[in-house]
């Protein structure tokens, strides 16, 4: 046997098992059959399916709604904790400032949800804020989560960017204030959007926290698929999916584009 | 003055998120462990107050039962030993499946190395639930794998694949990877080359020099990926939900039972407390291992 391509065949078949699930996904989202797995002819009954579905639709739409607050104070939030992790130096309780924003990122998330619950339930035991559980805890909740995943992208972009024209500005008297609205704010522009976009994608993705977090009437898109789910395979969840993943796959293509086109044009622009 | 102006500043904008994390990630750990000190009660909200005003006498009552319970009831162990078994094969399963992976990206010519993480990312920004709930239509009796087997004469029944321990491990294997493959490349991407071209020059065979140079340098990748698959599938609850059987124990699907169905809120926050303890270990593991590859860089 041939050492030399164990790898690349053990890496392509790695790359397959990432992919295999996806793709019959998509395939039987197409299959006229009710029994998802035994195709019987192709069809597209099970989209129209999907847009008839009430629940569904509603769903889509709190989970869209909580997904783009969530991912905003989110990336408000991410971004000035990475501005003090990577700008302000040694401080006191520096230590429990990095802590609390990267344990969430590993956090177990029965444990967050959990403990979110409680807390509040007991707000609003004492201060009768929130009263009861819905759309505002749930948006307090994937804040929380999703402000660590932005701290990181946002401070991993600072700590890789050029400073001298910081410092320049500084010296030249600028305020720091007006030095990251014109200076930093514009370089760690793409680290923005996305972290934006990857804490759009994690709120809209949650069942766990949202489950716990959540109250009457407030059934978001997981959670609703996640109860179709446990009673067996059903063929519009299939559509759903080809759906959110088509959407995806447009969103990655279309940035892998405008990168290639910007590296093409930095490259002609050196010649 | 300008000095002062300038750490007020910065005290402003270090308090937002430090105040937001205080309030909604610490605090809610001790309303956890004072909830499970306190005792389950059929009322709104179903536990009773750990302490109470009574004419100018202040009663705490601490609760341990609800710890006594978790170590007497043999449920509670087996369901966190089982817990720390299916997620360290997990994430040996993704060290062997993700190694290969991470080493192709890393000797990949520069161009082509974005597209290949780009292909490990992806799957990421697709719903977790979406594709865990694909390996059901996979794995199920009447299922393609199964159908595949059976079309092609291999086997005369199916087999049973879902609702096992082995399709709870392939759903955390098949989810979690990425976060093995990523931080694994970022450490061989940083191998300086020559040491690998010093060993063949010195007469070293391909298998000698990944054992003695590549494997040791990439300890801390290895260490870290392994980590990030570890911790969060001890306490992982959709996996086993969806792809388990109903003896599948492990203490994420507990904790969920004793809250949503038992209604139970301190055995729930007990077994969270716990679960924290176990935890704490591999979490400071990961920092240290984050911590030293970051100075090999």
């Amino acid at each position: 046997m041939n050492g030399r391509y164990f790898v690349p065949i053990a890496a392509s078949l790695g790359f397959a098992f990432l992919y295999l699930p996806i793709v019959s996904l998509v395939i039987y989202s197409f299959n006229e059959s009710r029994l998802v797995t035994v195709w019987s002819r192709f069809s597209t009954k099970w989209y129209a399916e999907l847009f008839r579905d009430p629940q569904i639709l509603q769903a889509a739409w709190i989970s869209l709604k909580i997904a783009f607050i969530s991912a905003s104070l989110a990336l408000v939030l991410g971004t000035l904790a990475a501005l003090v992790l990577a700008r302000f130096g040694r401080f006191a309780g520096r230590t429990l400032f990095n802590g609390m924003t990267t344990a969430p990122l590993v956090m177990p998330e029965v444990i967050t949800g959990l403990s979110l619950l409680l807390l509040f339930v007991s707000m609003e035991l004492t201060l009768g804020w929130p009263a009861g559980r819905g759309l505002t805890t749930i948006i307090i909740a994937h804040t929380t989560f999703c402000l660590a995943y932005v701290a990181v992208v946002v401070q991993s972009r600072l700590v890789g960017m050029d400073r001298s024209t910081e410092e320049a500005a500084l010296d030249l008297g600028a305020t720091p204030v007006r030095v990251f609205f014109d200076i930093t704010l514009p370089n760690i522009a793409p680290a923005l959007v996305s972290g934006w976009l990857l804490a759009f994608t994690l709120s809209l993705d949650d069942l766990v926290i949202a489950s716990f977090v959540s109250g009457p009437g407030a059934s978001t898109l997981p959670m609703v698929i996640f109860s179709k789910v446990r009673l067996g395979v059903s063929p519009d969840v299939n559509a759903l999916a080809t759906l959110m993943i088509a959407v995806v796959a447009a969103g990655v293509l279309a940035s892998l584009w405008i990168m290639n086109r910007r590296a093409g044009a930095s490259g002609s622009s050196v010649q | 003055m300008t000095q002062g102006v300038v750490a007020r500043g910065r005290a402003w904008v270090a308090a937002v998120p430090g105040i937001w994390l205080l309030v909604f990630f610490l605090l809610p750990f001790l309303v956890v462990a004072k909830l499970s000190l306190s005792e389950a009660a059929i009322a709104r909200p179903p536990y009773l107050p750990l302490w109470e005003w009574d004419e100018d006498y202040l009663t705490i009552t601490l609760n341990l039962g609800n710890y006594r319970y978790l170590i007497e009831d043999a449920l509670y162990i087996n369901a966190f030993l089982e817990s720390l078994r299916i997620a360290s094969v997990s994430a040996l399963m993704c060290l062997l499946i993700g190694y290969p992976m991470a080493w192709c990206i890393a000797r990949a010519r520069p161009e082509r190395r974005n597209v290949l993480l780009t292909l490990v990312i992806l799957p990421f920004w697709t719903s977790f639930l979406l594709r865990v709930y694909a390996w059901i239509g996979l794995l199920k009796p009447n299922g393609v794998i199964n159908n595949m087997l059976i079309g092609a004469g291999l086997i005369d029944q199916p087999l049973t694949l879902l609702q096992t321990d082995f399709a709870v491990i392939l759903g955390i294997v098949y989810t979690y990877l990425p976060f093995l493959v990523l931080p694994l490349y970022a450490n061989l991407v940083k191998l300086d080359g020559a040491l690998f071209e010093a060993a063949e020059d010195l007469g070293a065979q391909p298998w000698q020099t990944f054992l003695t140079v590549t494997l040791p340098l990439s300890v801390p990748g290895m260490l870290a990926g392994c980590l990030l698959v570890f911790i969060p599938a001890v306490g992982e609850f959709v996996i086993p939900a969806l792809l388990g059987g109903a003896d599948t124990l492990m203490i994420g699907k507990v904790l969920w039972t004793e809250f949503f169905n038992n209604r139970d809120w301190p055995v729930a926050s007990a077994v969270a407390m716990v679960m924290l303890v176990v935890l704490v270990l591999p979490i400071m593991l990961l920092r240290n291992a984050q911590n030293s590859s970051e100075e090999l860089a």
